[in-house]
């Protein structure tokens, strides 16, 4: 099948309240292989909720997700999924952990990677340091990077099980401006040259928009689902600028 | 001490089932304490308490007793914490009481077992039965290789709980496992240092480990090492100096901790 025609998510009519608080109203979106779509919307829209959902950490009140053509319900294979939660960098400071055990305790809890060899594994905890450059701190305690650094650690771990899709939901809240562009430099990368599938929640579309193709904007509805070059044209845009979201590009 | 005093049945007992005990704790303890479920040993000390009481009025083996309750406490606990109506600590705070008020009520019924609840409040590692290290040997194995089995994913949830859902790991299965595996090792542990002084048993050592460690493996190994030079030389100190041995363990353990403490400071 063809890349940007394979349907790999598909959120079928999707409803979810907190309570009784509403946070996501009848949604439906699809997200095709070698995507890059970022995920757009003022504070509480529900992004973060709809990631959430996609990954199987929140159960809708309404409506079905598509995993790869299976209903998630009997879907099994959540290898193919890597998910970067909200504030994952904000764990806790005293958690004694090594980069690499950071990375071998999720290959070795992949069902798919179980049977791997210790050589395999180290082999392969190498690899996903090299993409995210960071092969020299495999031995570092996860406490002592930078948060530009533990991020990438993250990434690291969630590319070492090679998924196909990776859903990022804010992942450089507190990390300073310049590590932001070149994270986002990076993901651009992955998505163009290891097919990867992105999906990214973000308040800075500014930023992150020279490598988006597609955009979902949220606010509880989703008010747009499309190409980015359209969504630039449209009136949507005026709205969120009005909303305090960045949609230049910084870079100069 | 002479050689025949120091290998006499009663001290080498106590050492083994001691020693066993000791691995136990010094592993669950570190999940215990980052999971930030230290307290909930606390509670279950309380009910196992109820356990206790409950066997010798029964005549029933009052362990075995005490891992049942255990094991029903801690599943309706963790149900209620993950309905998420009242905060964790507040649950503990009501499991322990309803477990204390058991065993008073139960104590009530028939006044004439006092000193054998005594050694199960205070502990008395010495007085441990030959049937009794057998039963610890088996229930330290099944917490190990709980342990074992599902380490990396038990280390998966534990750093990072959501990515590891996402995963496809069973947070909530594996939730109950590590209940299960605590209440099981605080039966056990009220026999060595009594209810009172369980809780350090699960917790000091591995807070000693934390102190030191850069790296998860390293911290449980500390851990399991400061748990058995905790309860090996508390056996050996009761029996040299003849004093109560559940106070020389956890004094041993504290002694350890502030060691660890001043080390992380100086260096």
């Amino acid at each position: 099948m063809d890349r940007q025609t394979e349907e790999i998510v598909r959120v079928e009519g999707i409803t979810f309240s907190y309570d009784s608080v509403p946070a996501l109203l009848d949604i439906n979106l699809s997200i095709y292989r070698g995507d890059f779509l970022a995920i757009i919307g003022p504070n509480g829209s529900g992004k973060t909720t709809l990631l959430k959902i996609i990954v199987g950490l929140l159960k809708p009140q309404k409506g079905r997700v598509w995993l790869f053509g299976q209903p998630q319900e009997t879907f099994g294979d959540w290898f193919r999924l890597g998910y970067i939660q909200q504030k994952a960098t904000n764990f806790d400071p005293v958690f004694p952990i090594s980069v690499e055990e950071v990375i071998a305790t999720s290959l070795h809890s992949v069902r798919r990677l179980k049977g791997l060899s210790r050589k395999q594994v180290k082999e392969k905890i190498g690899e996903a340091l090299r993409t995210v450059g960071l092969e020299q701190l495999a031995r570092k305690p996860m406490n002592s990077l930078s948060g530009g650094q533990q991020q990438r650690v993250l990434i690291a771990r969630a590319l070492a099980s090679e998924p196909e899709i990776l859903l990022l939901d804010e992942p450089t809240t507190g990390v300073d401006h310049p590590a932001q562009e070149n994270f986002y430099d990076f993901l651009g990368q992955l998505n163009q040259e290891k097919t990867l599938t992105i999906v990214l929640v973000t308040h800075d579309y500014g930023i992150v928009n020279r490598h988006v193709n597609r955009v979902a904007c949220l606010n509880q509805k989703l008010i747009y689902h499309g190409q980015h070059a359209e969504f630039c044209q449209s009136s949507i845009v005026q709205e969120l600028l009005r909303g305090g979201h960045h949609l230049v590009s910084h870079r100069h | 001490m002479s050689q025949s005093l120091l290998f006499s049945g009663l001290l080498l007992r106590a050492v083994v089932a001691g020693s066993l005990l000791g691995l136990a704790c010094g592993l669950l303890g570190v999940f215990l304490v980052l999971r930030r479920d230290a307290m909930i040993s606390h509670g279950l000390s309380h009910l196992a308490f109820a356990g206790v009481a409950l066997g010798l009025l029964l005549n029933l083996m009052p362990v075995l007793v005490s891992v049942g309750i255990c094991l029903l406490g801690s599943l309706l606990i963790l149900q209620l914490k993950e309905q998420g109506k009242l905060p964790g600590d507040t649950l503990i705070g009501i499991l322990s009481s309803a477990g204390m008020a058991l065993a008073i009520f139960l104590m009530s019924v028939k006044r004439d077992f006092g000193a054998e609840l005594v050694a199960y409040l205070f502990g008395d590692i010495l007085a441990i039965a030959p049937l009794e290290v057998y039963l610890a040997a088996g229930l330290v194995c099944l917490v190990l290789a709980g342990i074992f089995f599902n380490f990396p994913r038990l280390v998966f949830m534990t750093f990072d709980r959501d990515s590891a859902a996402a995963s496809g790991i069973p947070v909530k299965k594996l939730d109950r496992l590590l209940v299960v595996l605590t209440a099981v090792t605080i039966v056990l542990g009220i026999r060595v240092v009594g209810l009172l002084l369980v809780t350090g048993l699960t917790v000091i050592p591995a807070a000693s480990a934390l102190q030191l460690s850069p790296n998860f493996r390293l911290t449980l190994f500390l851990s399991s090492i400061f748990s058995l030079l905790s309860i090996i030389g508390g056996i050996l100190l009761a029996y040299l100096f003849n004093l109560p041995a559940s106070a020389a363990i956890i004094f041993l353990a504290l002694f350890l901790f502030g060691l660890s403490f001043l080390f992380k400071k100086l260096s």
